[in-house]
Order: structure tokens, then sequence, then C-alpha cells
């Protein structure tokens, strides 16, 4: 993850300052492009930039504008506003023949009248490949995606992971600067999901093309992604890396899409030091990074992730620094790894716990319902939300 | 049979209980048997009368076995133009309709633009209006023109009514077999570098084929058939349809019934050969995937 992420902290260096092969260059950028569809409309004013190499998604629930999205990069669809633009050349009114992108259908789309062989050829015999060097790019492409010798199936004779590989080797033997993919897995069941894509970060990496990804699926965004955009609404909330989306949301949107997040209202009171404090309606005080709060905005909410905070008891006194609240056990659920409790906040908020079930393990041990507890987390682990949505959309990154 | 064979074989039951087990079991047999009975009695009567040899003008009472009429079957005066009429209207009305209807149709699936539903309509009309009113209002038209093509009245004519209604057909069949593929394997195409006539040819066309050919069937045997349109239409000429009308008050010749049989057997050979070409190709496909799921298990 780490590796993958680096060239863009990097790009934040003067470019002078680099060798020319480590520059990264934009792929895909989208400038201020609106879809709308009569009075409808899915793709609101959206900018983005995609890095070369990069493995790019755009998640995001139902409806939201991922797909329509992804349709105008490909040439499928004409935004209504705005310019796309690949590898610097504005392509917005091109026809998807004439653009180096190529895609996989959330079916598949294979031709049902042509074996897996020609299927795959496709792309190479409308450029003219001749003879024998196709036969030779569309085996060793067969036997990326681990399909040798399936070339004389037709693809109603292959199951649907097997189908997903013929569409993912027909797209990349075009060599397209940009693959767009569009919930490439969600036919697929649950196991053959996961190892999909196992196998498609390998392949992306082997081949070194920028991947745009949509889908609806925090989880395998998280896993696969460079960087996710996530949207809501024709416009993305917030775009970054997995780890800075879940660590750090910053809509209430973004922090509930990904992951279970308490969320408490406050106001925000004067800062100390890189903190600033935020006063909860129980009137605790809990401070959170001062670079995370929006300048001019009073009214906000403090989030923490579930596995960040920690139960001591009442009398106990928790790590110095570390925010707090005091709280009751209403419910709790053992689910082997972690106990899951459900804490009510003396303010009334219900704030749920994750506990590994590493020094309490027996029943004995665990907390129980009725107990009185108190709850600490870091400040650092702590983050600010604000709840009209879009309001970091607008901006590219 | 063996008295112990007897109460081994012998269906245990009452006779209505074994009566109910040989019903289930024949049942659908019986029933097959009687409806292909029912549809092949008449083409069986004239193929069974081409070998008549009829004593006077009407062909209706068995009188002797002959192959007069099959050693000569244009040997009725008319039939033969009758038939070569027939033939070219059938064709060049297949041809262009299935053309024309099959644009139509691809339009209609394909594109959104205005008058699509008028057109969808239109499309319907000549095949809910009764023929008698078609054929009718045609020779209206066609009068009221008074100008060729329009008029007077030829196999020019009789081929643009003909066009005319099979258009609808060859929409309404294209259309169903366009509406069960899914407009991503046409985009599926571009994106692999394809244009929109490479897409149509490689990806569309194949695809509708099938479609396309069965509209192609149809209107050839409803154009080759056809008698009341025909019939407002013609003037002068005589269709092979005709000719069997206006025989039959004076009696209908063997030669007829020959060329009945031959059509008949055509179109029957037609279907046998596109049934066993399409299982040879399926079977073709099986064989391969087979071997190659044996290699992958090796
Ligand atoms: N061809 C169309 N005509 C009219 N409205 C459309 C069309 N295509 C999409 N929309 C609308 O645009 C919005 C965004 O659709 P889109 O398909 O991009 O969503 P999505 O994020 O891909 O959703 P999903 O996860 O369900 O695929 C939806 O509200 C949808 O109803
Ligand atoms: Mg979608």
């Amino acid at each position: 993850m780490l590796a993958a992420s680096e060239p863009f902290v990097t790009s934040s260096r003067p470019c002078s300052l680099q060798s020319e092969a480590n520059v990264p260059t934009v792929d895909v950028k989208l400038v201020d492009v609106v879809k709308r569809f009569g009075d409808a409309v899915a793709v609101d004013h959206i900018n983005l930039e995609v890095m070369d190499g990069e493995f790019f998604s755009l998640l995001g629930p139902s409806g939201c504008g991922k797909t329509t999205t992804l349709r105008m990069i490909g040439g499928f669809e004409e935004p209504t506003s705005g310019l796309i633009e690949l590898q610097g050349q504005d392509v917005t009114w091109l026809p998807p023949y004439r653009r180096n992108v190529n895609t996989v259908f959330q079916n598949y789309a294979l031709f049902p009248h042509l074996t897996i062989y020609e299927n795959v050829a496709f792309g190479l015999r409308r450029q003219g490949v001749s003879d024998p060097e196709l036969k030779s790019r569309v085996h060793e492409m067969l036997a990326l995606v681990e399909l040798s010798g399936f070339d004389a199936r037709k693809p109603t004779q292959i199951s649907g992971g097997q189908a997903q590989r013929v569409a993912l080797a027909r797209a990349l033997i075009n060599k397209p600067a940009v693959l767009l993919l569009d919930e490439p897995l969600g036919a697929l069941d649950l196991k053959l999901r996961k190892q999909m894509q196992v196998e498609l970060k390998r392949i992306q990496q082997e081949v070194g093309i920028t991947f745009v990804y949509v889908t609806h699926d925090q989880e395998e965004a998280m896993t696969m992604s460079d960087r996710i955009a996530v949207m809501n609404r024709g416009r993305y909330e917030q775009l970054g890396e997995p780890e800075v989306l879940y660590e750090r949301p910053t809509t209430r949107f973004v922090a509930g899409f990904l992951g279970i997040s308490n969320l408490l209202p406050g106001t925000v009171g004067a800062a100390d030091g890189s903190y600033a404090a935020v006063r909860l309606a129980d009137d605790t005080t809990v401070r959170a990074p001062k670079s995370l709060f929006v300048a001019d905005r009073s009214g906000v909410s403090v989030g923490v992730r579930p596995e960040k905070i920690r139960m001591h008891e009442q009398s106990a006194e928790p790590p110095a620094g570390h925010n707090q609240l005091s709280g009751t056990v209403r419910d709790a659920s053992y689910i082997g790894v972690s106990t899951q409790y459900i804490v009510e906040a003396r303010g009334g908020a219900q704030i749920m716990v994750y506990e590994q079930n590493v020094e309490r393990a027996t029943k004995a041990e665990l907390w129980a319902p009725g107990e009185s507890v108190r709850l600490s987390w870091s400040p650092d682990h702590t983050f600010v939300v604000t709840d009209d949505e879009g309001a970091a959309a607008a901006a590219p990154r | 049979m063996t008295a112990s064979g007897m109460t081994m074989a012998r269906p245990k039951g009452t006779f209505s209980e074994r009566f109910v087990r040989f019903w289930n079991r024949y049942l659908l047999f019986i029933f097959t048997g009687l409806a292909i009975l029912y549809l092949m009695a008449p083409v069986i009567v004239i193929a069974l009368f081409s070998f008549n040899d009829p004593a006077g003008k009407s062909n209706f009472v068995w009188q002797g076995f002959t192959l007069d009429a099959w050693l000569d079957p244009f040997g009725v005066a008319g039939l033969q133009s009758a038939v070569a009429v027939s033939l070219g209207i059938a064709f060049a009305s297949t041809i262009i309709s299935t053309i024309l209807g099959t644009l139509i149709a691809l339009a209609i699936a394909r594109h959104v633009f205005r008058g699509r539903s008028a057109t969808n309509l239109f499309i319907f009309l000549p095949m809910a209006t009764p023929e008698i009113v078609l054929g009718a209002s045609l020779l209206t038209l066609f009068v009221a023109i008074g100008a060729p093509p329009f008029f007077p009245l030829s196999a020019g004519t009789i081929l643009i009514a003909h066009i005319m209604f099979s258009i609808s057909f060859v929409v309404v069949t294209v259309r169903a077999r366009l509406a069960g593929f899914p407009t991503h394997l046409e985009e599926a195409a571009m994106d692999l570098g394809a244009n929109e006539i490479t897409t149509f040819r490689k990806v569309t066309f194949p695809l509708i084929l099938p479609g396309v050919m069965a509209a192609a069937l149809l209107v050839f045997s409803l154009s080759i058939d056809d008698f009341v349109i025909t019939n407002f239409t013609a003037g002068g000429t005589v269709t092979f349809p005709m000719f069997i009308y206006a025989k039959a008050r004076i009696g209908i010749p063997p030669e007829v019934n020959v060329i009945g049989t031959i059509i008949f057997l055509t179109a029957v050979g037609l279907v046998a050969l596109s049934t066993v070409l399409s299982r040879r190709r399926t079977m073709r496909d099986e064989r391969l995937a087979r071997m190659q799921i044996a290699e992958d298990h090796k």
C-alpha cells in the first residue's frame, strides 16, 4: 500500500527535483463535468485527476452517478457540460473507438457468437494486427488471466469468474492508457470475489495500466485502491487514500459509508497547541486535531471509530490527554475475535465500542450490561465532520 | 406367456387403475400423433393425387396411378408462367422487405427519434387490417394515381403490395430478436475500436441474423400464397394462387398438385437442412469444449 501511494506523496514536491520518469502524469482529467438526464442531475460538477498507473476507485451507493461518470470517460455518454481529458488530450466529443481506454462491463458483454479466442482478439483485429503476432498476443493475454486452452469455447460454456477474466483480457490486450471497470465483480459470489480482488490487483500491478474502478462495496474499494473518491448524489464528498478516508472522514456521509463510526455533535471551543476543543451535549470537552476544523463553523460533530475506544473501570485514570466519556454499558455481544459493546454516554448518545478479546475473554471478565464505565481515546484518533454534504467536494485534490 | 411370467409382468391393480397408468404414459404420444395426422392429411392427399390419372377434368376421385403429371409438370397452359410470376414476386418482395424491415426494426429498437411511436403504430396497421380491405384500398389508390408504376395494374403493383404487408412482419420478427440482446454488446464493440459500420457487421448483424432469416422465410411464404390482395392488384397478371382459383371451378389438374408437393418438399428440405447444420455446429462446439475440459483436468 505504501509503495503504491508513494508517487502521490512525492507529487507535492516541486517537479524540478524529480527525474523525468518519476513525475506522475495525469491520465484522466474531469473538469467541471455535469450530466443531466432530463431534469435529473446524474453527475454534478465533478473535478477529478487520476494519475498514471493508479488504481482509482469511485465508491458510492446505488444511483450516485458512478456508472454515468465512467460511461462519460469511456465515450458512451456525452456530458451536458464540462471537459474530459485523457493523457492531456480533450476527448469530450470523441466516440469510444477513438479513445485510448477500454471498459470491463458489469455484465461482461462478451460476444456470444464468437469464441473466447475471437472475443479476446476482437480489438487487435480492429487495429489490423495480423496472424502470427495476433495469435501470440492472445495466448499471452489468456495466460495472464489463467485461461490458457479456453480458445475454442463459447462464452456460454464458461463460468462467471472465467467470463469476468475473459472480459478483462479482451480489454487489456489493447494496452489502453486507462482501463474502466464497472462493478466487475458484482455478479460473483463472495469467495470468488475475494479471490478476484487479489487477482485484479496483481494484474494491475503487472501491466501497470491505470484502473478506474467503480464499486459500491467499501471493503473492496479499500483493499484494492490507491485512492478513492466517495460519491454521493452526483458528486464526490471526499477523495483520498483509503486510510485517510477511514481515519479522517470529513463528512457524515463518508464516515458512515466507510465502516461504523460514533458521531457526537458539539460546539467548537478554544484551541490549545495543535488541538482544538469541542464541547459535547453532556458538557464534557473532547479534543481533536486543529487542522481538521473548517474555519467559521462552530457546529460540528466529532467522530471516533469503535475500535479506537478503550473501556476502563469508572474509578480508573485513563492515559493523560485522552478524550474521556462516562457511561453505562447497555449491550454486549461476544463475536469471538472481539466483543461489541453499546455504551450509553451520560448525555444520552449511544456509543459503539469494539474490544479485542485479549485481556478479557471469558464471560466473567467481559463488561456486563448495567456496569458503569469510562471510555477513552486519543485525540489523534478523533475526526471532525461537517453535516452538509458536498462542502469538501468542489475543489480538486 | 408362462404362468409365472404372467404374475410377474402383469401390472398390479384394477382395470381402471391400469387404464389410468396407460393413459398417463401414452397420452403425449397419442395426442402428438393425432395432431400430426390432422396437419399432414391435406398434404398427403395433395401428394397422392399428384399421381392420379383423372378421367375427366376434375381430380377428386382416384382413377389410377400415373407419372404423367410428374414427367411434365408444366403441361397445363398458363401454369408455368403463373409459377414464374409468383416466384419472381416472392423473391423480390422478400429481399426488399427484409432489408427495409430490418433497417426499420434497428431504428425503432436502437434510436430515439421524433415520430418513433407513430412509426410503431403504422407498422402494426397492415397486420391488423383485414386483407380484403387492404386489397380494395390499394386498388383504389393505384387507380387514383393512374400512372406507372402504380397503374396499369401489373406484376409491379403486386410487388408493391406484397412489400407493403411484408415489411410489418419483418419489423416485428427482427425487433423481437433485437430486444433479446443488450446494447452493451454494441458498446463493447465500439469500446474495442470498432466504428459504427464494423460494429454492425461484426456484432449486430451476426446476432440478429437468425431473426432476419426467420423473417425472410415468413414473408416469402406469405407472398407466394397470397390471394386476396394479389387478386385486387394484379390486373391481367396471373399468379400461382390465382391460377388455381381460376381452375378450381372447372377442375384442378394434377400438375398443380405436383407443383404444390414440390413447394412443400422444398420447405421441409430447407428446415431439415438448417436443423442438421445447427445441430452439427452445436455438437462441434461441445466436442471442442469437452476436449478442452479433458485437457484442463490432465
Ligand atoms: N439513461 C438514463 N436516463 C435517465 N436517467 C438515468 C440514465 N442513466 C442513469 N440515470 C440516472 O442517473 C443517476 C445515476 O445513475 P448511475 O447509473 O450513474 O448510478 P450508479 O452510481 O452507477 O448506481 P449503481 O450502483 O446502482 O449502478 C440515477 O439516478 C439514474 O436513475
Ligand atoms: Mg452503476
